[in-house]
């Protein structure tokens, strides 16, 4: 009886030494994951759960725009028509249509994914600057509208006295650490498919893309689909948490927060974006806790983005990743950065692999600077 | 009624202009959608307004020197900030956006979130066509005309403003030719947002001055120069206008119109862009991939 599990537990710990814990960044990723979930059974604090709560479902949103843009180059300024489409479904399913609020997160998803589809459809053959400032123009016109029927919406206050998902605290901490959780790693699975491989190529090159028999129109839609359907199920968790839904989920502040996250973070990434509101937003919380710095915070936010941004202009995350891995020179793999010779293939990292080989042509590291300050 | 409209159209749409031109300008030349475009804007008006109650300075001598004052700050964040981070165009877009925070902030934290009050540089109206007209609307008219003039003659009628569009039409011929893209590039930041900090001077007494008033016409000004072609001057003048007067008729036919003035401007915008992917005067930059 104890043998299966003895070699299942085994098998499992063999892996995690061989895959995980010989890369810093997996290291990192797992004892991340692990904290969220031991999180409550370490500290009881209302506030620091209600903060790795908020925390949670802005990296949600941020990974679900680093979709679009980073992967599929469709850099929206108003991601935040799908937080607020989400946000909104979910306060009038419950609150006017009296449904479960779980059907109501399901219905939030779908009412995101369909706007998705139809913004995608009217972006269609936009491109670059157009596509993003059209798509800023898409939650201001819902915002509009949204204030036009004040009876309707609620107007300036929004809709209120939404009820949690669960009455414990915890319970509501719990669901939303692990959809979190479940979402990234759907987003990242996504995007590291071979379906996110072609988003790289729509992105890099739209025409060749098309040109490789590539139906992009179709893909695109299902980037807006897939990205918005996350971005709605995080706002549908938000306007349960925060118990109402107003118009600041539809604000232009927003949508520049998830360009902020997920270029700070590091495009075409996933766990860019994440690690950037992981760091972002508890900080400024934090920062904001100091009565001193209590109105400054917003200042203090841009500021930390902008003197980081010029230190490191692809992003926080590629910066650290880079510090802590490197690239094998002859099989590409990541190798954590201290060794000194390629785990995988065992040939040496620094500078003996080069001067052995000359006749292997330079040696260009996608990653280094000098191969990304190509002019635009 | 009409006339109402009519005026009301052409003065919003002589600040869109103002605007949208400069924006336009420094996206043609160096790519970049300058975020904080319309935060000069702002500056300008808190400037003028410091100028006048602190300084007690006069009027145009306020105004000049908070037009010099702002178009100076922004060659100093264009050196410090866009600069180092040009090659990355996605750094550039929100090192923007974080500065136009940054002015927001430290404006609310020097003069509170409060609305400021600037007198009228000119008192009194004139009755034309049955409407009263301030005079203040008309000289915003006025400066808005004589500033596009003057642009309109540095673009086409200078060196500098040939170089400006050679390097618009093409960055790197331009450069191969001799031409120092990146003087280029700071001479038009300073037009750009010598623009914005003229219309934020001659709004500043019409309109309320606060720490968010960027952020309104930020998104018209998107608006206008999404609709009229990035990079293109006439579009943008053109997309001025009909902005213009597409918010003027809102707000007066419409019930509710004050609310909706955005959503149906935008709504024009998208149809537009429906229509015509590159804009009305834009060129589709097919091979600029």
């Amino acid at each position: 009886m104890s043998t299966p599990l003895a070699f299942l537990a085994r098998r499992a710990w063999v892996n995690l030494r061989t895959e995980v814990f010989v890369l810093p960044s997996r290291t990192i990723a797992l004892v991340w994951a692990a904290a969220l979930l031991l999180l409550p059974l370490l500290s009881d604090d209302a506030y620091l759960l209600r903060i790795v709560a908020m925390t949670c479902i802005f990296a949600v949103f941020a990974a679900s725009w680093d979709l679009l843009a980073g992967y599929a180059g469709q850099v929206s300024f108003g991601h935040a028509l799908f937080f607020g489409a989400g946000a909104y479904t979910a306060a009038v399913a419950s609150l006017e249509l009296g449904l479960s609020p779980w059907l109501g997160l399901v219905l939030a998803a779908a009412v995101a994914s369909a706007l998705g589809v139809g913004a995608g459809y009217l972006c269609l053959r936009l491109r670059g600057s157009y596509l993003s400032l059209a798509t800023l123009a898409f939650p201001l016109i819902t915002l509009g509208i949204l204030f036009a029927f004040p009876e309707k919406s609620g107007g300036e206050l929004g809709l209120s006295g939404l009820r949690s998902l669960f009455s414990s605290r915890v319970a509501n901490y719990y669901l939303i650490a692990i959809v979190m959780l479940a979402l990234v790693h759907g987003l990242w699975a996504i995007a590291d498919s071979r379906f996110g491989l072609v988003l790289h190529a729509i992105r890099d090159d739209e025409l060749a893309a098309r040109a490789s028999g590539i139906n992009t129109p179709r893909y695109k839609l299902a980037a807006f689909a897939i990205s918005a359907c996350a971005a709605g199920i995080a706002g549908a968790l938000y306007a349960h948490f925060m118990r109402g839904a107003g118009p600041s989920t539809l604000d232009v502040g927003l949508s520049f927060q998830a360009v902020i996250w997920g270029i700070f973070g590091g495009l075409a990434t996933i766990y860019g974006p994440v690690v950037a509101v992981f760091v972002l937003y508890p900080l400024t919380e934090w920062l904001g806790s100091f009565t001193a710095f209590g109105e400054m915070r917003l200042l203090i936010f841009a500021l930390i983005v902008l003197l980081v941004l010029l230190v490191m202009p692809r992003g926080f995350t590629p910066w650290i990743r880079d510090r802590i891995e490197t690239t094998c020179p002859r099989c590409k793999g990541r190798v954590a950065a201290w060794r000194t010779i390629c785990r995988v293939c065992n040939v040496p990292l620094h500078a003996p692999a080069r001067a052995k080989a000359p006749s292997a042509g330079p040696v260009t590291n996608p990653g280094s600077p000098r191969a990304s300050s190509r002019l635009q | 009624m009409l006339q109402d409209i009519l005026i009301t159209g052409l003065v919003n749409g002589g600040v869109y202009a103002l605007l949208a031109i400069g924006f336009s300008l420094i996206f043609g030349v160096a790519r970049i959608v300058n975020v904080a475009h319309t935060a000069f804007y702002m500056l300008a008006a808190y400037c003028l307004y410091s100028l006048l109650s602190f300084a007690g300075m006069s009027m145009w001598l306020a105004a000049l020197a908070s037009v010099a004052a702002v178009t100076a700050l922004s060659l100093i964040c264009f050196r410090l900030f866009i600069e180092p981070v040009r090659q990355h165009e996605s750094a550039v877009l929100i090192a923007t956006i974080a500065l136009g925070l940054i002015f927001q902030e430290v404006m609310l934290r020097s003069f509170g979130g409060h609305y400021l009050g600037i007198p009228n540089a000119v008192e009194g109206v004139v009755t034309f066509l049955g409407v009263s007209i301030p005079y203040q609307r008309l000289l915003i008219l006025a400066i808005a005309a004589t500033a596009l003039a003057a642009t309109w003659f540095v673009l086409h009628r200078t060196r500098l403003g040939l170089a400006i569009r050679a390097t618009a039409n093409d960055l790197e011929v331009a450069n191969l030719m001799g031409m120092d893209v990146r003087r280029v590039a700071m001479a038009t930041m300073a037009i750009s947002v010598g623009l914005a900090a003229v219309a934020g001077v001659s709004v500043a007494p019409v309109f309320v001055v606060d720490p968010f008033m960027w952020l309104s016409p930020l998104v018209t000004v998107l608006a206008v120069v999404v609709l009229g072609g990035l990079g293109s001057l006439k579009g943008s003048l053109v997309g001025a206008l009909v902005i213009g007067y597409v918010e003027a008729i809102t707000v007066f036919l419409l019930p509710q119109g004050a609310f909706l003035k955005g959503a149906v401007a935008l709504s024009i915008m998208v149809a537009v862009l429906l229509a015509r992917p590159e804009g009305l005067y834009g060129v589709a930059f097919e091979e600029e991939r």
